[in-house]
């Protein structure tokens, strides 16, 4: 591999990585507050990207427009999810939970092939279709939109959560919801917050790879893993590890198949990222079901 | 004296009377029009019984178990195809590989708990969903292979519905027996354990782990087998009844049945099957209905009766077979006068609830 390819798989591997810490990011903020690993993720994702597409190429509308419509609805379907699923089912267990999160997710899915078919569409590009040639790479300007968000969105939840009333008091939920709600935190209020923030980071993540990796009404569970595993290398726990991981697996995702070893086609890309999801659930089991057992 | 008798038999009858039931199904004069979709619920309630031991009773979440079903499919459809080894052969390696599979791949997977299990399993499913794609040298990729040839005794070779009805169902209830005397048992008091409270259970001297990884190897040899008689049925496999959604399917119909709950697989199995086969194909232009009836079924059973919803309906006739005598004054009852836990979330009576609460 020449110097110039390694930094195009680099690149790539940025890109993607970028979506996954997106999706990872949602993962872990719900999980951190009510505990409940949200199988429906990659949905929010899913949905941003076609709503993208149905709104700014199907309805005409004007492309900004568009995106954030595809984002307050990823969000507005992110607090249906919590009020109607999984608050009328208190004090369920981790298997129905689970259970009830899949449900979701299949019915999202179903709804979105209904409403706005099941091929594969592809939005127009935010800003120009032109590559940029940057260290022997060629560079989609949807790319830096990518990484730019991605790196924008980490920023702005960062500072929400360090630096705002409702941040801390989500952190405390984190910590420790008995003694949050001891001191005065309506721990349901900051739970539908959560979904809220998830549903829209997840609409985020969809409507800036729709573009670029394309849509489809089937894009959610794959994706959905993915930003899982970014999400398992930080314990579920820190936003920042997550980033890192999301990161780390899209790049290594794209570097395993730039290798280019005799029977690893591209065809394996998802196989590498599921191994991954494997290996990091193992190696981490120990610290994960502590991290349970205090939840 | 001839009523008690009747009582005392009861089990019996009833048991007798499916038999006759099943036997009599593929006839034309009968219900012969439904032979086909029954070997399909036959061969899904075998998937069906092994989910629910898992889930069920030892409190295990399986979201790859579309896996294993496509193993065994695989396995048989290679073996006695291209290999042209006797198809029972290829069934017996088929159900050895999966299980051996499964209790190597088991061991690390159940030092996981929970939600981390689930997507471990969800995992390898995906994983085996893109082999079966990918090895198009073994397994014909995305199109599948076909020719596969029909399973025969001596001669006779069951070449058609008719035959493989009883064939399937042959299996099927072989594994229903062998299932309910597995949860009678002292493995299935074990089991029970297990989903109660682990740790109380490790401190009993059950081998938790030991346990887990059992069942999920004896689920996954239901599933290698139910794939086997899948692809020698219909003589053709592809990867797509294998995929992530055919997993949650799975899942719906042990939802359905009632977790815990071995007969109820085969009314989980009947009830989606006759759903997705034969009642949504009327509505193609409303695409992806079956999903979404999936997804809804899921939650709102799960919501409103976590314990499934075969369950609940036998909870409900057991109920209605004690108060039926009070039911004028149940229903006079002001909601106030029931103790609070009676009443569900909106505050208005829940019928589980109340089921539950008075069971004798």
């Amino acid at each position: 591999m020449s110097a110039d390819q390694f930094f195009q798989y680099l690149m790539s591997g940025l890109t993607q990585g970028s979506i996954y810490a997106l999706i990872g990011l949602g993962f872990t903020i719900i999980y951190a507050v009510t505990q409940i690993i949200n199988f429906a993720q990659g949905e929010f994702v899913m949905l941003g990207g076609m709503l993208s597409y149905v709104l700014a190429v199907e309805a005409g509308l004007p492309m900004p427009l568009a995106l954030i419509i595809a984002i307050v609805v990823a969000a507005v379907v992110g607090a249906a999810m919590y009020l109607l699923a999984i608050r009328t089912a208190r004090r369920a267990s981790v298997i129905s939970l689970i259970i009830i999160t899949i449900g979701a997710a299949i019915f999202i899915r179903g709804i979105a092939g209904n409403r706005f078919g099941v091929d594969t569409v592809s939005p127009p590009a935010f800003t120009g279709s032109g590559s940029i040639k940057f260290l022997g790479a060629y560079i989609e300007p949807q790319a830096l939109w990518i990484i730019g968000i991605t790196f924008l969105v980490t920023i702005l939840l960062y500072l929400f959560l360090s630096h705002t009333m409702v941040g801390k008091a989500l952190r405390a939920c984190a910590v420790n919801p008995g003694a949050a709600s001891l001191v005065g935190i309506n721990t349901k209020a900051m739970a539908l917050i959560a979904f809220i923030i998830a549903g829209a980071i997840g609409g985020i993540g969809g409507i800036v790879i729709a573009p670029m990796a394309m849509a489809s009404y089937n894009m959610g569970v794959m994706l959905g893993l993915k930003g899982f595993v970014a999400a398992a290398v930080g314990g579920f726990m820190s936003p920042i590890t997550t980033v890192i991981g999301g990161i780390v697996l899209g790049i290594v995702e794209n570097l395993a198949i730039g290798l280019d070893w005799g029977p690893f086609t591209s065809a394996y890309k998802d196989v590498i990222a599921l191994v991954a999801l494997l290996l990091i659930l193992l190696i981490r089991s120990g610290k994960l079901a502590a991290a349970e057992r205090a939840g | 004296m001839m009523l008690a008798w009747v009582r005392e038999k009861w089990n019996y009858f009833a048991i007798a009377a499916l038999l006759i039931f099943l036997i009599l199904i593929p006839f034309k004069w009968f219900l012969g029009q439904y032979t086909s979709i029954m070997i399909f619920i036959g061969i899904s309630t075998m998937i069906t019984v092994g989910l629910c031991l898992l889930m069920g009773y030892t409190g295990q979440v399986s979201l790859g178990q579309a896996a294993f079903y496509g193993l065994g499919a695989y396995f048989s459809a290679v073996l006695s195809k291209t290999y042209s080894l006797n198809p029972w052969l290829a069934m017996l390696i088929a159900a050895i590989a999966t299980g051996t599979f499964a209790y190597v791949i088991g061991y690390p997977i159940f030092r996981l708990r929970g939600n981390y299990l689930a997507m471990a399993t969800l995992g390898i499913g995906l994983i085996m969903w893109v082999l079966f794609n990918q090895l198009s040298q073994y397994t014909g990729g995305p199109d599948g292979m076909s020719g596969i040839p029909y399973l025969s005794i001596g001669g006779f070779s069951f070449d058609t519905n008719f035959k493989r009805f009883y064939l399937v169902w042959f299996f099927c209830l072989a594994i229903l027996f062998l299932s309910q005397n597995i949860v009678r048992s002292r493995t299935g008091r074990a089991l029970r354990a297990i989903h109660g409270n682990e740790a109380a259970a490790e401190s009993l001297g059950i081998n938790v782990t030991q346990f887990k990884v059992k069942i999920f190897v004896l689920s996954s040899v239901y599933a290698s087998l139910a794939g086997s008689l899948f692809a020698h049925h219909l003589r053709h496999v592809s990867p797509q009844p294998f995929d992530f959604l055919g997993s949650v399917k799975l899942v719906v119909m042990a939802v359905i049945g009632g977790l815990a709950s071995v007969w109820g697989a085969i009314f989980g199995a009947g009830t989606t099957r006759f759903l997705s086969d034969e009642i949504l194909l009327g509505f193609n232009q409303f695409p992806q209905l079956d999903i979404i009836i999936y997804g809804l079924i899921l939650m709102l059973v799960m919501i409103f009766t976590p314990e499934g919803l075969f369950i609940a309906l036998k909870s409900a006739v057991k109920w209605l077979q004690i108060n039926w005598r009070n039911l004028p004054a149940i229903m006079k009852t002001k909601r106030e006068e029931f103790p609070s836990r009676t009443k569900n979330f909106f505050g208005r009576l829940s019928p589980t609830r109340l089921w539950r609460k008075s069971e004798p």
